[in-house]
């Protein structure tokens, strides 16, 4: 097992003419909850994309426990989750369903797979309608339902991409109290989230990208010291002249 | 491949063809709704009613001592299906077609009865044989009509000349048959092609299933998950297959209960419903095709006609009533081959294991899984995250 559980080097994604990212090189290590910062369009879906098989890089190297990214997709797979940016669920299967579903696709064993569905569907707030039809839930729970369909199979590395986006507050601590829990089980994430207030919550490290190209690495803490302003919100606003909510 | 995956998907799969409305009545309710609407209208509900057509004959063959037409006319009357009107000439006799006064209208070539006697006097020496050619004018607006008109000229050809069923004839017509003569309810020779009807509409089904995936991210999930392309194909063959296997028994139910009583055994039955499930197939990698070059399900709704028309219009009960060039055309889609196959099996008795029905299972099965892979290479190509 590699040191790290993600290792990127020099990774460079291009759409024709478009950049989507620019010789991106970072680790992370085993157990660090890291946050990927930045507005639409900044590059981070797209890193994600290329860590989980999804997307081939155009130059450099992505390397996760171990596995190439490209190479040995497959290894990868059974190690990660991603939670990702749509509320992809079936609307016509009920929630406690959907999570089965998945938890099928990741050949989990049956009984181990009915005690997760039903510990995520608890922690999640979704046990009381859990047997009610996923379409039929409000877009808060169709977002919490989205995130236990990737955690279902206890991934070792878990990629949650805008996890929280459109949840009500309540929901968001809920989260971010679960992902709190993984933490302390050792359980390595990479969040991407425009929300600083998160990612100061949650991270203990944040990468800021802009245009594709890491601009900033850090502790939260470290980030906002070495800028002289008050949040991570203004240390984008500093590095960049930009908001962090505005499109890249 | 874990069977744990495949089973969770084609589960998925069929629960979403139960639950959403919309896929529940095209799949299910719509080809039932169809095969009654159109056997009633066309078949006779209750199975015991027959129909009589209409045929115009011009008969140009005189001046032989074997009146070789004048039998063949009587075999047709005599079928109590096919009611003759003489004509003196073809101009009147099609101004009658065109009016709608018969179905068709049937040229006898002078020649005709001297074919017989050539046939009869050398019948295993098509060298020696006089060959001539029936012109067969067919009323376009009749649907049944043409459908079922040319086998049953076809067959008394054959039941005059003495032929059995595998013999080359001196005799041409356009539609070769080589059924029983018998009373048939109309619906007998349409229900065939109900069968291969049914089915084709999994081609919309299945280019909305998958283009409706990629939209809304499940596509990107699943993609995530350690499911392989393989197993997750397999799933949605399975499933496919299954739903055309439904579809194909409800429609067998409504025919039945609309009169169509097939004289085969079981081994027909189980034949028949295998050739549709494997039709299913060619749906899917049409399905798949479509779902690749469609930006969103609306568009996939619409291009999939792309291949439901002609799978639709070539291939099933419909295409008979076509141009001659439509006709040629059907031999190009698969479910002319379901239907025709369908066809000998339930009207035509032939026997499972005979050449037709053995060429028609090959067509359907090597096409159908070529365009299963096509389907699969071309989804798989372009799909982009």
């Amino acid at each position: 097992m590699n040191e790290h559980s993600v290792t990127i080097e020099h990774l460079g994604k291009k759409y024709q003419d478009v950049t989507a990212l620019d010789d991106l090189t970072l680790k992370v290590a085993k157990g660090e909850l890291f946050g990927l910062l930045g507005p639409n369009g900044a590059g981070k879906t797209t890193t994600i994309n290329i860590l989980c098989g999804l997307v081939k890089p155009t130059t450099g190297t992505g390397n996760v426990c171990g596995y190439d990214v490209v190479k040995e997709s497959g290894q990868v797979k059974d190690l990660i989750s991603v939670c990702i940016q749509e509320t992809a669920i079936y609307p016509f299967l009920t929630g406690a369903e959907n999570v089965e579903l998945f938890g099928n696709l990741y050949a989990m064993d049956k009984a181990e797979l009915k005690a997760r569905r039903n510990m995520l569907l608890a922690k999640m707030g979704l046990a009381e309608d859990a047997n009610r039809r996923a379409g039929k839930y409000s877009g808060g729970m169709k977002r919490r339902l989205s995130l236990i369909l990737a955690l279902i199979n206890n991934p070792q590395i878990a990629f949650l991409d805008e996890p929280t986006v459109v949840m009500d507050p309540q929901s968001r601590h809920a989260v971010w109290d679960f992902l709190k829990e993984m933490k302390k089980e050792e359980k390595t994430i990479i969040l991407t989230t425009h929300q600083m207030d998160e990612a100061e919550e949650l991270c203990d490290r944040v990468g800021i990208i802009d245009h594709g190209k890491l601009i900033a690495l850090g502790t939260p803490k470290e980030l906002i010291a070495e800028n002289q302003v008050n949040n991570l919100e203004e240390v984008f606003l500093k590095m960049t002249g930009r908001n962090i909510r505005e499109e890249a | 491949m874990k069977l744990q995956r495949i089973a969770a998907l084609t589960k998925k799969e069929l629960k979403k063809t139960i639950r959403e409305p919309a896929v529940l009545f095209m799949i299910f309710l719509f080809p039932v709704i169809f095969v009654f609407a159109f056997g009633a209208s066309f078949g006779g509900v209750g199975g015991n009613q027959t129909v009589t057509y209409h045929i115009g004959v011009v008969n140009m063959d005189h001046g032989s001592s074997v009146n070789a037409s004048q039998t063949f006319l009587t075999a047709l009357i005599d079928t109590k299906i096919i009611n003759v009107h003489s004509y003196a000439d073809n101009q009147t006799a099609q101004n009658d077609l065109t009016q709608g006064n018969v179905q068709a209208v049937m040229i006898i070539p002078s020649g005709f009865s001297q074919s017989l006697v050539s046939y009869q006097a050398a019948p295993n020496n098509p060298a020696q044989w006089i060959n001539t050619t029936i012109s067969l004018y067919l009323d376009k607006g009749s649907l049944v009509a043409t459908q079922a008109i040319p086998p049953i000229i076809q067959q008394t050809l054959t039941a005059i000349a003495g032929q059995n069923q595998q013999t080359p004839s001196p005799f041409q017509v356009q539609t070769a048959s080589l059924v029983e003569v018998k009373t048939s309810p109309a619906l007998d020779f349409i229900a065939p092609g109900m069968f291969t009807f049914a089915s084709i509409f999994l081609i919309m089904m299945v280019a909305q299933s998958f283009t409706q995936d990629k939209e809304n991210g499940m596509m990107k999930r699943i993609r995530i998950t350690p499911t392989t392309p393989t197993e997750f194909m397999t799933s949605q063959v399975i499933s496919y297959m299954s739903i055309a296997l439904i579809q194909a028994a409800l429609v067998f139910a409504m025919t039945y209960a609309l009169g169509f009583r097939p004289n085969v055994g079981l081994s027909a039955y189980v034949l028949a419903f295998t050739l549709v499930m494997i039709f299913s197939v060619s749906n899917v990698g049409f399905g798949l095709i479509t779902a690749t070059i469609s930006k969103s399900a609306g568009a996939a709704t619409g291009l999939s006609f792309l291949f439901v028309m002609p799978q639709l219009f070539l291939g099933t009960f419909v295409g008979a009533s076509l141009s001659s060039g439509a006709q040629v055309a059907g031999k190009f889609v698969p479910s002319y081959y379901v239907t025709n196959a369908l066809t000998s099996l339930f009207l035509r008795g032939a026997d499972i294991t005979s050449p037709a029905i053995l060429l028609d299972f090959v067509v359907v099965s090597v096409s159908c899984v070529t365009i299963l892979a096509v389907g699969i290479a071309l989804y798989a190509k372009y799909y982009e995250v």
